[in-house]
């Protein structure tokens, strides 16, 4: 094994003012060309770990810092983030943050220039990091007009730039749609393959990069819980930590399945192996919506926890409830610029919970904008039945106040749980916490009809979203008609009943959520993925009573 | 929008142009303002202006700037009508003001108080002008080799001011949001300013934490970076659009001083208004036209 480029000794570390270790006595190290996928609840430590790693912690947080973390030799106590940033580039969660400059070729010249590179190296520099990532088109782009995932892109060629031996990721797809979130672990998985750069990649979702990994460390309340590789990772977390557990091992628990899969490719082969999913089944394509009906909607009304269902559209027409939002032809255009909606049309009855989804500038948030009254349509209409409460992307948004309680009301925090939390600070809750409190802001008061919220399960943990997902579900339970905007299919199964696929401004897919998640190849779930979209199972427990009751599994029309 | 008055790169011939000709370009025009007097000249090189907004894609941003330019000018107009006691032809008596004496309002105050508004719309416009078409980035570059950090900063600047105002903007709208809308009253106002202070102190500690790691405080002098060209590897060739650009601000610079000083672009406002109007004055006004306006009816290679 060559020697270390990252090596942690006993560290341990505390931000300022707080008592609570942020980081306990972890020890590890990293080797050349190793892609090590960090894993852990929110506040475990993993930004902690990976500012302590580029020098940020202690240089720029200061805090108590105490053991060594050396990168190609340096140790991090003697050298700065500026120096510890030419062997290990970082690219952190919200890529507004990550662009310095108002162009991408400046933005991507800066790293080099900084190190004082000569100007030939600087343009060669540019031009290689920008043609190794597919960004070339954007080099004359202003930072300003660039998407997310352009942005994220961009960013991470900023940290490429000089060469550097490891990258040190902290969730960079969180704010992604599913396509680019996608793009961009390909990316790195072909950086770390091809460059042998090694990768140090905190996320949440982990289902999506398990696969590449070769090494995974879980953190726990700031320790070193787990290091070792994917498939023991799997095991270990089904046993310790089922949070941490992804939708695929899960499935493959609750049907008493044995080893846990490390992804999609591996749980088939292991299906197929039992005879599980026929042979024939790898080659299915993906179907269309309606295609369940062969075979679905029976087997998914017996699996489909009890959430009910989409009402249909003939029911509604002769229905007798009043549609809690109505959406005809909305049109947003704007002046001197692109139309963000064009002719959007949705109809949501009360107690039905839709997720909204769709890529990058889709129109998702501008729709629950107009939802919500924050907008005009330019054309077309939006009808209620009532208050829509809508809930922004950023919960920090709300928070004005020094107290909890000052905040909203004692009853509206009493119907989120944080009774108990109204003397803290807003911004000192937890992730979970706070899109809580940013919740009862927003239903404070008279009962809204609607209640929209747009990714509001950004940087949050397995735990924190499957909590939000029952909240929902109960609301919907409660008569109060719920969209939610997101990115995250294995969320829009938990909580919605049905889904809606927005596509440059227009409503493309409407249908149930086992319709429209069930077949895709982003727009799915990871149980979808392995059960080639049978039956409409789209959840771990789906898929497991699927397994359960049918063997092999039928397979869906190609 | 928040970056509705921030540079975009846009297909135009003054976008196309190396940053720091056309920042001498608006320079000219600057100077221009600053050195005529004469109503005509001054009207003329306004409508140049404006035609180059046109021309950069940047016209009804230009015309929105405008409007900002006449709420500033119709108060010096005012200002400069009461106080000025230098000119003769009396239209109206507004008897004795207090303080000011007698409030005799004149036509060469109004006029001069017209010249001076008009002026100062000019230095609003080009600077307005400037910043949606010159861009900053490659601008500040060429004075990293004085003061890379200075530069570098100021860079920054440039970028926080549009991330600031999107999240103020986003703050605003979350507060929208709540039941019953925003916190009023004064403790509510104040909540909400430090909200964003709050905020702003949080990006301004992120966007730090990436300027560290890319190296910020290692920064060492590098053999050579100048203007475009740094990213091309060398001092890239003079383009047609930057040599036009640099002929434009010569011609409008040369023409601006021949004016005055010729006479052409004579004027006194006080006793009376003197302001010849000659076949040199209209030359001049056309001459202004032609020379701000010619560079952008090349549109080859403007493409970004």
């Amino acid at each position: 094994m060559s020697s270390a480029l990252l090596s942690f000794e006993r560290v341990s570390y505390s931000y300022p003012g707080t008592e609570q270790p942020a980081l306990s006595d972890v020890s590890l190290e990293l080797h050349p060309g190793e892609f090590c996928l960090l894993a852990g609840l929110s506040g475990s430590g993993k930004s902690s770990l990976l500012r302590a790693a580029s020098g940020l912690v202690p240089h720029s947080h200061g805090g108590r810092f105490a053991g060594r973390v050396s990168v190609a030799g340096l140790d991090t106590r003697e050298h700065g983030p500026a120096r510890i940033g030419a062997f290990a580039g970082a690219l952190f969660q919200d890529p507004e943050t990550q662009l310095v400059t108002s162009s991408v070729r400046a933005e991507l010249a800066l790293a080099l220039e900084t190190r004082g590179h000569a100007a030939t190296a600087v343009a060669r520099g540019v031009e290689e990091v920008a043609l190794a990532l597919g960004i070339d088109a954007l080099l004359d782009r202003s930072t300003h007009e660039l998407s997310g995932g352009e942005k994220q892109r961009v960013a991470l060629g900023a940290a490429l730039a000089g060469r550097p031996r490891a990258v040190l990721l902290d969730e960079p797809t969180s704010q992604l749609d599913p396509v680019a979130g996608d793009e961009l672990i390909g990316l790195l998985r072909r950086l770390n393959q091809e460059w042998e750069t090694t990768i140090v990649l905190a996320e949440h979702r982990l289902e999506r990069c398990l696969a590449a990994a070769d090494r995974v460390i879980a953190l726990e309340l700031g320790r070193v819980a787990f290091d070792g590789a994917p498939h023991d990772f799997v095991r270990w977390a089904g046993e310790r930590s089922p949070a941490l557990q992804t939708p695929g091992a899960k499935l493959f628990a609750l049907s008493g399945l044995h080893p846990a899969p490390v992804g999609v490719r591996q749980a088939r082969a292991a299906l197929r192996a039992r005879g599980l999913l026929p042979e024939q089944q790898e080659s299915a394509a993906a179907p269309a919506l309606g295609e369940h009906t062969a075979v679905g909607p029976d087997a998914a009304a017996a699996v489909e926890p009890d959430l009910g269902r989409a009402p249909s559209r003939r029911r509604r027409r002769r229905g007798a409830p009043q549609p809690a939002l109505e959406l005809r032809g909305v049109w947003h255009e704007l002046r001197d610029g692109p139309a963000i909606l064009r002719g959007a049309t949705l109809t949501l009855m009360p107690g039905e919970a839709v997720a909204l989804m769709g890529r990058n500038g889709a129109g998702k948030s501008t729709l629950l904008r107009h939802a919500a009254g924050l907008l005009q349509p330019t054309r077309g209409r939006v009808l209620g039945a009532g208050r829509v409460a809508l809930l922004l992307q950023n919960p920090g948004d709300y928070f004005i106040h020094e107290r909890v309680d000052e905040e909203t009301s004692a009853r509206a925090l009493l119907d989120v749980g944080l009774s108990g939390l109204a003397a803290r600070h807003p911004r000192d809750l937890s992730g979970g916490e706070r899109q809580r409190l940013a919740l009862a802001i927003v239903t404070d008061g008279e009962r809204p009809a609607v209640l929209a919220l747009d990714e509001p399960t950004r940087g949050m943990d397995r735990s924190a979203k499957a909590e939000l997902a029952a909240q929902l579900r109960a609301r919907a339970g409660e008569g109060q008609a719920v969209i939610v905007a997101t990115h995250d299919p294995e969320f829009a199964a938990a909580c919605a009943v049905r889904a809606v696929l927005l596509a440059d401004g227009r409503v493309i897919a409407d249908g149930t959520t086992a319709e429209l998640l069930a077949g895709g190849w982003y727009f799915a779930t990871e149980t979808a993925r392995i059960l080639g979209g049978a039956g409409g199972a789209l959840l771990p427990e789906q898929g497991a009573e699927l397994l359960r009751r049918e063997s092999p599994i039928e397979a869906v029309p190609a | 929008m928040g970056t509705a008055f921030f540079y975009r790169r846009l297909a135009s011939p003054l976008h196309a142009t190396r940053a720091s000709v056309g920042a001498v370009w608006a320079l000219s025009l600057t100077a221009s303002a600053l050195i005529l007097y004469q109503p005509l000249a001054l009207l003329a090189l306004l409508a140049a202006v404006l035609g180059a907004g046109w021309g950069a894609g940047v016209g009804r941003r230009l015309v929105r700037s405008l409007r900002t330019a006449l709420i500033v000018a119709v108060p010096i107009v005012l200002v400069n009508l009461l106080v000025s006691r230098d000119g003769l032809t009396v239209f109206a008596r507004l008897g004795v003001l207090g303080p000011f004496g007698q409030g005799d309002l004149t036509l060469e105050a109004l006029a001069y108080g017209g010249v001076i508004a008009l002026k100062v719309a000019l230095l609003i416009l080009v600077t307005t002008l400037a910043g949606l078409a010159v861009d900053p980035d490659d601008l500040l570059r060429m004075f990293r080799r004085l003061s890379f950090r200075s530069a570098l900063t100021a860079t920054l600047a440039t970028r926080m001011v549009p991330l600031l105002a999107a999240d103020s903007q986003r703050l605003a709208e979350a507060q929208r949001t709540r039941p019953g809308g925003a916190p009023g009253g004064a403790r509510g106002r104040v909540a909400l300013l430090g909200a964003v202070v709050a905020g702003s102190l949080d990006r301004a500690m992120d966007v730090a934490a990436t300027l560290e790691v890319r190296g910020f405080a290692a920064h060492r002098r590098g053999r050579r970076a100048g203007g475009r060209g740094a990213g091309a590897g060398g001092r890239a060739p003079f383009s047609r659009h930057d040599l036009a650009f640099a002929a434009s601000a010569a011609a409008v610079l040369a023409l601006s001083f021949d004016g005055r000083l010729a006479g052409s672009a004579a004027f006194s406002a006080y006793p009376r208004i003197e302001m010849p109007l000659g076949a040199g004055t209209f030359a001049l006004c056309a001459a202004l036209l032609a020379a701000v306006l010619l560079p952008f009816c090349d549109r080859r290679g403007i493409e970004p």
